[in-house]
């Protein structure tokens, strides 16, 4: 491609931008509901205060008891577990199945309805209905008589944290799959003719074509994923509450946890502080690992 | 994006000022967080009241009330509908809310001066903390101006008091727990309910034997696994075990009953006293009852909503009389009364402090006369026993007399009556003896780990 090109974007970004104080409604939301309490955040996790009495400024002890205390640390890894394993679960899942739905066919929009379907419901109600379902004496294992369902699913600390895994995949697959979908149906048919042609099959066009295609797609998808387990929270706390024992009581429903069923709000900010900025340092190295920054076209020399 | 919002908005977040004004403005961050977070990642927020009656008073003209949704709810709606049509010049209004929902309400509403005149309550630490922060009044007085003092059962009235004076006045029904158990299943196997720990211990081999399980518990929900602790520390080392350790008092977990205690769940864990996969099991569709009246479990401890439960479940298993009730068994050598109970007393009416002096003197009036016939008798419609002395033939026209009397004849003459300890510990320790029990059931920590964890949140 010839290099005409970067002077045309810039002409283009100046004629077709939007006025600047459209961005203002979503900068004071923003601004009101997480900039303002992440300050808030900060200041309180240099004190003490139970959510009634007085605040009192206590300096780095809150940090220094959060620090040392090995449900910090164990909360950490469990999230960092839970971030891991939700993603290799859920990205070849969800890419598989945006790309098959991206297809015309009619018996693929129906799948896809019955697959978009976790979507419509509420993370409580989803909740509810596992835990009903797993029940080990009345759940799905013994309504089906199948045996290998009659497990100790919520009750093993080993296991259920591969349970919320599960999950919490169920919830959130569809959102992916559905961008993947997009994704995939924004790829010129040119490329697969022209592949066809050349005699690629189903796989080489599958390998050569359509991943690299949805490149950025899969970078948006998953740092969605990762941070967002990251912050995972409300299956989990009307799932399990954080156990048995504290099996399942991750970063985010510990801090939350510290601050409203113990009402030590100085601990629970000083998690919330961690939290943001793991999730903040992990957005930007995958931001800037990905090149997703750059936003370079897959399109070019088309 | 929905992950983002939830991620941010749980971050209770406030700024750290020092005035009172500065504290309100941080009180309502929090909130603002709070809801946030509650709307944007779907758990179940406050239940508007359906027959709304009336808009959530301000601090100042009528008094206002929260009002728990659940089984009391139209005991409490019909009483301040009463109040109020004859008192139109001291209204009462009220908003309803559901469990979880109040429960995380009221504290930043109590810290921010917002709180409504008649607050909710349980008692143990939670009152503690609000009679501490001056948040509620003194409502001692009410015992000579009112007939409350003669009315209300003196083992309830108890637990409304801090320091000897009263800040809680008792309005719901009396929540003991007490040994249920399955009649067929006993007479099948040949079996008697056990009046003691040694006795039962024997008659759970003979249960896992035939089949069945010995115990009943939906251990997914942490709570229900308190009485098995509360009752086995009450009977080998009397009340003052717990009590000390509400206090405060340093190295209160290492008293040797506690760890007596805790050997002897492993023990009854290890024997296969405990259903299958009980750790599993949730509380939310009544599984645990149902597995006692089909006949998979021999024994539960419960609360009254046991019986509701078993009775709704199954009605004919109750009509035909097969399920018992017994208080659970006793301890050799123990130093605790077989007929202390633990449960939740009951629930109380405080006043606020932040109320104006009309409205709190509203509160008072209206509490000073509230236990009238008609509220105990919807609240024996609830299915349980109003905190009051009652003669019995109000219990007789029930149509489970047998039960309440029972369950009446427990409560009048239970010498202790041990708040459920999550309300009754301070909070630090409460929430950490819920996930150091869960872990004693499950045999993942040893009761010297135990003790040593509940030790180190003395004093938090």
């Amino acid at each position: 491609m010839p290099s005409p090109s970067v002077p045309r974007a810039v002409v283009r970004r100046r004629r077709t931008g939007p006025h600047p104080i459209l961005l203002l409604p979503a900068i004071a939301f923003f601004v009101f509901f997480a900039i303002i309490p992440l300050f808030g955040a900060v200041a309180l996790s240099f004190t003490q205060w139970d959510g009634i009495g007085p605040v009192s400024f206590v300096g780095l002890d809150s940090w220094k008891t959060v620090l040392s205390d090995t449900q910090t640390w164990h909360g950490l890894r469990l999230s960092l577990l839970l971030m891991v394993v939700s993603w290799v679960v859920q990205m070849p899942l969800s890419l598989l199945l945006g790309v098959f739905i991206a297809g015309n066919q009619k018996y693929r929009a129906v799948l896809s309805a019955v697959y978009l379907l976790p979507m419509l419901l509420s993370s409580a109600a989803i909740a509810i209905a596992f835990k009903n379902l797993l029940d080990p004496n009345f759940g799905i294992g013994s309504a089906l008589h199948l045996p290998i369902l009659v497990q100790d699913w919520l009750g093993n600390p080993r296991l259920v944290i591969y349970v919320v895994v599960f999950i919490i995949a169920w919830q959130f697959v569809p959102f992916h799959t559905l961008l993947y979908q997009a994704g995939a149906r924004g790829i010129p048919v040119q490329l697969y003719e022209a592949a066809t042609i050349d005699g690629a099959g189903t796989l080489q066009q599958f390998f050569h074509i359509t991943l690299p295609q949805l490149r950025n797609t899969i970078v948006t998808s998953s740092t969605l994923m990762l941070t967002g387990s990251l912050t995972y929270f409300d299956v989990v706390y009307v799932l399990t509450a954080g156990g048995p024992g504290n099996a399942t009581r991750l970063l985010p429903l510990d801090m939350y946890l510290t601050g409203f069923q113990t009402n030590q709000m100085g601990l629970a900010s000083v998690l919330a502080v961690i939290l943001v900025v793991i999730g903040l340092a992990l957005a930007f190295v995958l931001t800037r690992a990905s090149g997703f920054a750059k936003m370079n076209s897959d399109q070019e020399g088309l | 994006m929905y992950f983002e919002v939830c991620g941010v908005g749980t971050k209770e977040n406030t700024l750290a000022l020092r005035s009172k004004i500065d504290r309100r403005v941080a009180v309502l961050a929090v909130a603002v967080a709070t809801a946030v977070a509650l709307t944007s990642c779907g758990t179940p927020g406050p239940v508007q009241s359906p027959d709304g009656e009336g808009a959530p008073a301000a601090n100042t003209g009528s008094a206002s009330a929260w009002v728990m949704s659940g089984t009391a709810e139209e005991a409490f709606n019909a009483s301040f509908a009463r109040w109020n049509d004859a008192h139109p010049d001291e209204l009462i209004s009220t908003e309803t809310f559901a469990n979880d929902a109040y429960k995380q309400k009221i504290r930043p509403a109590i810290g921010a001066g917002e709180a409504p005149t008649l607050i909710y309550g349980w008692g143990g630490a939670t009152l503690a903390d609000y009679v501490a922060t001056d948040s509620v009044i003194d409502l001692s007085d009410l015992l000579d101006t009112t007939a409350l003092g003669e009315d209300l059962l003196p083992a309830v009235l108890q637990s409304g008091e801090v320091d000897g004076k009263l800040y809680g006045i008792p309005n719901n029904i009396v929540k003991p727990v007490v040994l249920y158990y399955n009649k067929d299943v006993f007479n099948d196997v040949g079996l008697d309910v056990p009046e003691s720990w040694n006795e039962l211990m024997a008659i759970v081999p003979k249960l896992v034997d035939a089949g069945v399980a010995p115990f009943s518990v939906a251990g997914q929900a942490q709570w229900t696994l308190l009485p098995y602790f509360a009752y086995l520390v009450d009977r080998i080392g009397g009340p003052d075990v717990i009590a000390s350790a509400a206090e405060g008092t340093p190295d209160a977990w290492s008293d040797p009953a506690v760890t007596e205690a805790l050997v002897k769940i492993q023990e009854l864990v290890d024997a296969g006293g405990f259903v299958n996969g009980f750790a599993s099991i949730s509380t939310d569709g009544g599984a645990d009852a149902a597995l006692l009246y089909s006949g998979k479990a021999a024994m539960m401890l419960g609360l009254p909503a046991t019986y509701d439960n078993v009775k709704t479940g199954m009605p004919e298993f109750v009509e035909e009389g097969n399920l018992g009730w017994a208080p659970f068994p006793a301890v050799d050598g123990g130093k605790g009364d077989p007929a202390n109970l633990t449960g939740n007393p009951t629930n109380f009416w405080s006043v606020s402090a932040d109320a104006t002096p009309e409205q709190q003197q509203a509160a008072k009036d209206y509490l000073g006369q509230m236990m009238d016939d008609g509220y105990v008798e919807d609240l024996i419609a609830t299915g349980g026993i109003p905190p009051v002395n009652m003669s019995e033939d109000k219990l007789a026209a029930s149509d489970d007399a047998d039960y309440f009397q029972a369950m009446y004849e427990m409560i009048d003459s239970a010498p202790s009556f041990q708040l459920s300890l999550d309300q009754a510990l301070p909070p630090v320790a409460g929430q950490e003896l819920l996930i150091q029990l869960q872990q004693i059931f499950l045999n993942q920590i040893t009761p010297a780990e135990f003790v040593d964890a509940m030790n180190e949140t003395i004093g938090k």
